[in-house]
Formats: C-alpha cells, structure tokens, sequence
C-alpha cells in the first residue's frame, strides 16, 4: 500500500486496532499469559501504526490531515469525520505510547479477571484515541462517553479500598457534567444541521446560525462545564483524588496521562474553536480558576500521607497550568499548554508506575511506611528521581519547556498571573522532592522495607521509555513544537482577529 | 355495520386471503401444536413443539415479506395491508421467534408443558399482526381480545407457583376492566361519528368541532389502550405481573403486544385525527416517564425493576404521540424496534440466569455476575446501556428520535421531563451493572452454561441492538414511508 491511500485509512487503523484487538481477546482463552502478550503486541502495534503520523504530516500545512469524511447515518447528518492537527496527533501518539506500559505494568499486579482488564484497556484506548480524532461531534461525543464506562469498570474492579464508591463518583461527575455538552451539541445541530465540527465553525463565523449571539454563552458553557469536569478544574475536581487513590495502576497513568487531557483537548479544540468571542469573554473568570487550582492543588499535595494521592493533587495542579496557558490566548501560552499536556502525561504517568510498582511490593501508599528506599533499591530510586524533576520541571527535561511557555504566555496576558503562577513551580519543587527525601534518604525505617528487591526487567522495560521521553522532550523541544505551534497560529487567528477588531472600536 | 354496501356485496378473492397470510400461517401452526400435543410423549414433546413454533414464526415472517408485495385493502375494507402495518408484523413475528428459542431452555429447567403454551405463543402473536392492520375498530377490539387472552393464561404458567397464579389472575381481571373501557370508547365513537371504521371516523372527524362525544370516546378508548401499554396511571399492575410471569412471556409481552397496541394507538391518534391528542398524551407521558423511573429506583427485585423501566420506555414512546405525525410516527416505530431488541434480550438473560423455579431474580443475586459468567454478564451490560440510551446502542438512537421529534413540535417542556427522566433511568440500570461486576457474592450461585436456543437468541438481540444503533437509517426509511399510510 502507498502512503498516500494509507493517509485515508490510517486513522481509522489507528482508532480500531486496539478495540479489533479487544474483541479477538474475547474468544481467547483464559491463559493470562498469553492474554498478556497479546494485549502488549496489539498495544505496540497500535504503537507503531501511529508513528505513521507524526512520519507523514506534513509539517508546514496548517489545518487538519488525514482526512476522513464520509456519511455515516443521514438521518440524523452523522458523518465519519476524523482528522487530526499539529495538537491533537500527538495526544493520539500519547495515547499509544502510554498503553503498552500500562500493559508492562499490569503485568503481575492483575492476576484475577485478567482477560476482562486487557479487553477494557483496549477499549478504552480506542475511546481515547477516538476523542482525539473526531471532527464530528457526535462521534465526538460517543467516544467521549466511551471512555467512562471502561474506565469506571477498571476502577471498580480491579481498585483498592473503597473501589465501588470511587467509581461510581467518576462515573456520575464526569457523566452529568457532560449531558450539558449533549444539550448544548443537539442545540447546534437543531440550528446547523450538521454535526461537523468544520461546518459548525463555518456557520457560526459566518454568523448563519440563528439566535447564536443569545445562545452562545450558554452553549460555550455547556461545552466548558463537560471539560471543566475532566481536567479537573479548581471546584470541580473533588472526583479526583478518589478516582485515582482507588484506581489499579494503570487506569491512575491513563486517567492522569491521558483522559485529563481529554478536558483540556476540548477546550483548546471545542471552547477556542466554536466560541472565541465568549472565550475571551469569560477567559479572565477562567483563568484565576486554573490559578486557583494550581496554588490550592500544590498545597494540598504537601501535606498528603498518601504517595498516590498527592501525585493526582499535583495533577491538579499541573493541569491548571495547562488551562491557564489556553485562556491566555498567546502564542507561548497555547503552545505551552499543548506542552505541558504531553509532558504531564509522560511525566505522571512514569509517577504513577512507580507508585505502582511501590504498591505491588508494599501493599500501601503511605509515605510514613517507607523511607531510605534508596538503600535496598537503587534503581527505582534513580528513576524516581529522574521522573520527579522532570514533573518539577528542571530545565533539560520535558516540564520545563511547557511551564515557561505557559508562564511567559500568562505574563503577556497579565503580569500578575504569571507571578502567581510562577510560585506554582515553586510548590511543586517543595512537595516533590520532599515526598522523595521522606521516601528514599536517610536509614531504612522500617526492617520490611531492607528485602524488597530492586526493578525487575519487564519494569525497567516500563520505565525506560518514559525516562527517555522525558528527557528527549525536555532536550529537543521543536521536534514537537514546530507541529504544535502551526496548529495553534490555526486556532488563534480567528480569537486574534476579534480581539484586534475589539480594539479597533 | 360500518361497510358500504357495495363492498358488503363482494365476495373475498385470494388477494383478501393473502393479505391476511401472516395471520392464517400462524394460527394453522398454532392450530397443529395444539393438535400434536396430546399425541406426543410429554417428556419428548417439548423439543419437537418448540421446534414447529419456532417454524411457525418463521413461517409467519416469510409470509410477511411476501405480503408487502399486495399492500392495500381486504375484507370489505377492515384490513389494510401498508408498509406499516408489514412494519408491526414482521417486528411481531420476530419478537415471537426470539421468544420461542428462549423458551427452549426455560421450559425444560421449569418444567412446565409445552403443548399450550407454544400454541398460546403463536395465538398471542395473531392478534398482535392483526391489531396493525386492523382498521376496523370492532376488528381492533377482536384482536386485542386474542393477544390479551393468550398472554393473561401465559403469565400464569408457573403453575406450582402462586406468585405467578397471582400474577395472572390480576392481569386477568385489570385487563378484562381495560378491555371494557377500550369497548365503551368505541360504542361512544361510534356514537359521535356513526361509524366504526378508522378511515371513515378520520373523513367525520376532519371538518368542523368534533362533538363532546367524540372527545370522551377517544378518551376512553386511550384509557383502555394505555392499561395495555403500561402507561401512568394505568399501570398499577405492571410490577406484580411482570414479576409473576415466566421471564421469557415478561419479554414477550412486554415489547409484543406493546408494540401492537402502539400501532393501533398511532392509527387512532394520527390516521383518524383523534381530537384531544396533545394533552391526553401529554398528561400520560409525563407521568409514565416519572413515575417508571421513580419507582424502579427502590425496586430489588430485577423483574420489578425491569417492570417499571417499561413503564419509563412507554413514557417516552408516547412523547412521539405528542409530535406532528412526520418526525413522530418513525420516531415511535423505531423505538418499537429497538425497546423489543434490548427487551427482549435482557429478559432472556434473567430467565437463564433465574434457575429453576426463577430463585435468582434479586439484584443481589447478580453480584459477581461479571465473575462467574462473564460473557452473560457483558451481553445484559449493553443491553441495559442500550437502555439507558448510550450512544451505538439502538436505544439512544430511539430517545433521540423521539426527543428530536418533540423538539420540533415545540414541546420543549416534555422534552425536558423526558431527558431529565433519562439520567434518573440511568442510575439504576448503571445499579445492576455495578452489582454485576463490584460486588463479590455471598454465596456461589453457578450458572448454567449457555445452551443453543439462548445464544441464538441473544445473538439476535444483540445483533438487532447495535444494527439499529450503528445504522439506523434503513429502519428509520422504512418507518418515515408509513408516515403516508397514516396521515393523507
């Protein structure tokens, strides 16, 4: 096949592989380990099919790629619409990256229901991926919704502790906050037509939609209040630390490492591109809400007995940058949220393995149950290590580069944002390494913790990648940003231009 | 009585007959199981008359298609063969097939013998095709009476069971109330407007004020009809029936002569321009969706749960009622279609599931599902998605037909109550999934595993479910062309 009719295909390949995958393993029989290799081969695949896109976009065209759009249901207009921008490609490529070191790392700690973890893993990677892909928003919101169900599944069935209760809080939050998106999508398609995000957009730039000016600060919230929920942003994030203290290890990397991003994807994607006027409007509300979330996460981060616990506060936190750098609407600031999406998902998804791993010998997340671990465990210390600074955000690994971009966007929007945003670096710097010195320096507190023996191979095999990633991120940054920078001069322009014609008057 | 005299005249030619051939088909295999049934050893029996019915539906499906080549009018106008009526039917004798392989096993585990009650089945499923194509409300009246009958014996034929004795006579005696009232509807219709017949109460009906008469004849009518339908306030004894009856007759008549009744009431309301349609339906609709959905919030019982979520599903067809006949017709055949494909399916996985004696009908019960029979347990779980409406499923597809159809009648208060219902609906469907598969059970339950009938059965369904879900265009089609049938 050549490239160029694989360039038709190659979505839809990349969406489905997994779910194909998913329902092969169903007439598997129950050997978990030959479930486990299969799972890790499909997941690479995935991989590997994916980094056809990156190869192949073509990096000086703005605008969408890979285009697929046909009709899929006329009855309501549904069409197959994928494509993908300079953004949300590499959130696909996230997405396959992080799967098989979810695999890696469920290896032994899943050892009941086995078959039924990895046909949801797949699933729910072709859900995520889905939501990144779709131009149309029925499809879009179909694969939205998708990824709730296996993920409440994997949460209440494979979790610890009050596993039920967890899923159950995931499950409602982020399903109700995204009927108002439903609400407000049926409203767009009652007055378009259409559920295509292109022809919407069109629509309502070229101001054919009726009565859009009374609707639209309503329709941007319906769409805002869904996003807000996933990121999660500052009052609406209380599902989090449950939904991630409870999960098994691998759905806390997919739901840190990608499903938040799903929430900010949005916004950048649906909120910018649908609504710049009531963005920019509501931008300033927003904005000190993300601050709100970066200084309240940090600090509740510190002071958390719990290791888990405190890497999904610091999400929170994190992803406050990452809201703040969309609603600064700069260059920097945009750019530096796609960034800090990216490397958040590797950086906290390398942390939640390692918490993981921590668990599968310890039983426990308690920070008080450990310390000088770096003595029995060098390796995992290093690793640690290397991770930590990466999510604190040193200079050369990847959590700088988005941080600076983000924080020198906000500066530019309005300084003290970008003060107060700045002492967020400062937080997460403290809570950090500070968890680390409370868990690895000093003597072995407790004699348990002399025996537990160092990363295995398949471990090493699901840190390395992360490790490396980080650190490629943080030392060749325009790999990515050159991409990324394209598509957001895309999604700016029409913001930028209202915001000239604003003050033009 | 309300034929003209020249067509009186007339002598019924062949066309009449095959016009009527779904019909003839399934009383003629029903006619034979009875008549076999006596011959044949009664242990050995119940395999063969399972299978002859099974032929019967079948049999009754072919001869569907082949009749949607003579659509028109037979036996002095009282039957109307169109693409709407063929809609019912074939859905009818599907629901019928799906019933007959789930009962294979169930008869078998109960006990219970199977001559009458294949026979009953297939009698059931005639006046069901009949009542779509009847136009001629004594007709209506005729063939509401055989489906009713058949289903009132079925419900009780957990014979050692007095739950189930229960269950029927109270059927039994509400329905016989209701049926009275559907009577009493048509005598004062026939009253206001001199006539029986649907095409000729349409011709009075159109021109001018209707008369007062006409006005509580539809009303009446509606009550006896929406008792049948499980429709609020006419649906006291749903619960206690549903729970009684043999599982695989709970999905029988819960989606067939539900389906039915809603052809005869889509003819009444829209072909004969019924006076004081959007506020009866209104009323009712509302206060089906709310009161299902509240009441299925406390139920443990699955049965009971899934008793009043039918009665939520009815809520949300008659909001179609409420639209302008366009959107609103289709809207109400397809979810006809797809509330039987996910109905009908989840009932054949509780009376697998249920055992001998239906034991295992609690939500606790089911806890562990997901552990012990895992492929069962996935089956129910899109199912009872489908149920709550979650996209890819043939249920969200109905909702939004349904709804996009009041929107654009302007009925945005409904649409409201309806949606708002929805998202109650789906946390206590989301309730059995969650015991299904994170909760451990207390004790071991085995279940049996899957026997040929079931798993075709529920491959069907499942088949149904997600066909209507992914491509639900070619049904909706079908179902817009009848919009032409009904309203001229």
């Amino acid at each position: 096949m050549n490239s160029a009719s694989l360039d038709n295909w190659i979505l839809t390949l990349v969406t489905f592989i997994p779910l194909a995958g998913g329902l092969l393993l169903m007439l598997f029989p129950r050997r978990d380990r030959d479930i486990r290799v299969f799972a890790l081969v499909v997941s690479l695949l995935t991989f590997i099919v994916s980094l056809h896109l990156p190869v192949h976009f073509h990096r000086t065209q703005p605008g969408f790629q890979f285009e697929i759009n046909s009709q899929w249901i006329s009855s309501p207009n549904i069409h197959y619409h994928m494509a993908i921008d300079g953004i949300s490609m590499w959130l696909v490529v996230l997405t396959t990256f992080l799967t098989p070191l979810c695999v890696l790392i469920s290896w032994k700690s899943i050892h009941e229901r086995v078959k039924e973890f990895f046909i949801l893993l797949l699933i729910l990677e072709t859900a995520m991926i889905g939501v990144f892909t779709s131009l149309d928003l029925f499809l879009f919101y179909f694969f939205w919704e998708a990824t709730l169900i296996p993920m409440a599944l994997l949460i209440g069935m494979y979790g610890h502790g009050r596993k039920v209760y967890a899923a159950i809080k995931f499950f409602l939050y982020t399903m109700i906050a995204s009927m108002f998106m439903l609400a407000a999508i049926l409203w767009l398609y009652a007055k378009v037509g259409s559920f295509d995000f292109v022809v919407i957009q069109e629509a309502i730039r070229s101001g054919r939609v009726e009565n859009f000016s009374a609707a639209a600060l309503w329709l941007f919230l319906g769409f805002f209040i869904a996003f807000a929920v996933k990121v999660p942003l500052f009052p609406f994030h209380t599902w989090l630390p449950d939904a991630h203290v409870e999960a098994p290890t691998a759905g806390s990397v997919l739901l840190a490492g990608v499903m938040l991003k799903m929430g900010t994807y949005g916004m950048l994607r649906f909120n910018l591109g649908l609504f710049p006027e009531e963005s920019r409007h509501n931008a300033n509300w927003i904005m000190i809400l993300a601050l709100i979330g970066i200084i309240y996460g940090a600090l509740v981060a510190m002071v958390q007995p719990n290791m888990k616990k405190l890497i999904a506060y610091s999400s929170i936190s994190h992803l406050g940058f990452a809201v703040l750098g969309i609603f600064s609407f700069t260059q920097a600031g945009l750019d530096g949220a796609t960034y800090i999406m990216l490397a958040h998902g590797v950086a906290t998804g390398g942390l939640f393995m390692l918490a993981g791993i921590l668990y599968e010998r310890r039983h426990t997340y308690d920070i008080v149950e450990f310390g000088g671990l770096a003595t029995p465990m060098p390796a995992y210390a290093s690793f640690f290590l290397f991770i930590v600074l990466a999510s604190v955000g040193l200079p050369l690994l990847n959590g700088f580069i988005g941080e600076f971009l983000v924080l020198s966007g906000a500066f530019q929007a309005r300084a003290i944002y970008g003060i107060l945003a700045a002492t967020g670096v400062i937080w997460s710097a403290c809570y950090l390494l500070w968890m680390y010195q409370r868990v690895f320096f000093g003597k072995v507190k407790h004699e348990i913790n002399l025996s537990l023996p160092d990363l295995t191979g398949r471990e090493h095999a699901a840190l390395w990648p992360a490790a490396a990633m980080a650190l490629l991120m943080g030392v060749a940054p325009l790999l990515w940003l050159n991409t990324i920078d394209a598509a957001v001069h895309n999604v700016l322009t029409p913001v930028a231009q209202l915001a000239s014609k604003v003050v033009g008057q | 009585m309300s034929a003209t005299p020249q067509t009186m005249q007339g002598i019924p030619q062949a066309v009449d007959y095959i016009r009527i051939l779904p019909e003839i088909v399934l009383s003629v295999f029903g006619m034979i199981i009875m008549l076999i049934d006596p011959i044949l050893d009664q242990k050995q029996s119940q395999k063969t008359i399972g299978v002859i019915a099974l032929w019967g539906a079948l049999a009754a499906l072919a001869a569907t298609v082949y009749q949607a080549q003579y659509p028109g009018m037979a036996f002095w106008s009282m039957v109307q063969v169109d693409s709407f009526s063929i809609f019912f039917h074939f859905l009818v004798a599907a629901i019928t097939f799906v019933v007959v392989l789930t009962s294979f096993e169930y008869m078998a585990v109960q006990e219970i013998r199977a001559g009458e009650y294949y026979g009953l089945l297939l009698f059931g499923a005639v006046g069901m095709s009949l009542m779509s194509s009847a136009m001629e409300l004594v007709l209506v009246f005729i063939a509401l009476e055989i489906s009713s009958i058949s289903t009132y014996i079925l419900a009780g034929f957990r014979r050692r069971s007095a739950i189930s004795s229960e269950s029927s006579l109270k059927y039994f005696l509400l329905g016989s109330f209701a049926t009275a009232f559907f009577l009493y509807g048509v005598a004062l219709m026939f009253g206001a407007t001199g006539s029986t017949s649907i095409n000729e109460i349409a011709e009075f009906l159109r021109p001018g004020q209707p008369s007062v008469l006409a006005y509580v004849g539809v009303a009446f009518i509606f009550v006896g009809l929406g008792f049948k339908v499980a429709a609020a306030p006419f649906h006291i004894w749903t619960p206690d029936v549903y729970e009684g009856a043999p599982s695989p007759i709970v999905g029988f008549m819960s989606t067939g002569p539900k389906a039915a009744v809603f052809a005869v009431l889509l003819r009444i309301m829209f072909q004969a321009n019924a006076p004081g349609r959007l506020w009866l339906i209104w009323v009712v609709a509302a206060l089906s969706m709310t009161l299902g959905n509240l009441g299925a919030l406390v139920q443990t019982n699955v049965k009971r749960l899934l008793a009043y979520s039918s009665i939520a599903h009815a809520g949300y067809l008659l909001v179609a009622f409420a639209a302008l006949p366009n959107p609103g017709i289709p809207a109400a055949m397809f979810y006809t279609a797809s509330y039987a494909a996910m109905n009908v399916g989840a009932f054949a996985v509780v009376s697998h599931f249920g055992g001998a004696g239906e034991r295992y009908v609690n939500l606790e019960d089911y806890a562990g599902l997901g552990r012990r029979s895992p492929l069962l347990a996935a089956i129910l779980t899109i199912f009872l998605l489908s149920l709550i409406g979650i996209p890819i499923t043939g249920g969200f597809f109905a909702k939004f037909y349904v709804f996009s159809a009041a929107l654009q009648a302007n009925l945005v208060g409904l649409t409201i109550i309806g949606v708002l219902n929805s998202a109650v609906g789906a946390y206590y469907y989301l309730r059995i999934i969650v015991v299904m598969y994170m909760r451990d059970e207390r004790e071991e339950i085995s279940v049996a595993p899957i026997p040929f009938g079931l798993g075709a059965a529920l491959a069907i369904s499942l088949a149904a479910t997600i066909y209507l879900g992914v491509l639900p265009g070619r049904v909706l089609d079908y179902a817009s062309r009848s919009v032409a049938d009904l309203v001229h």
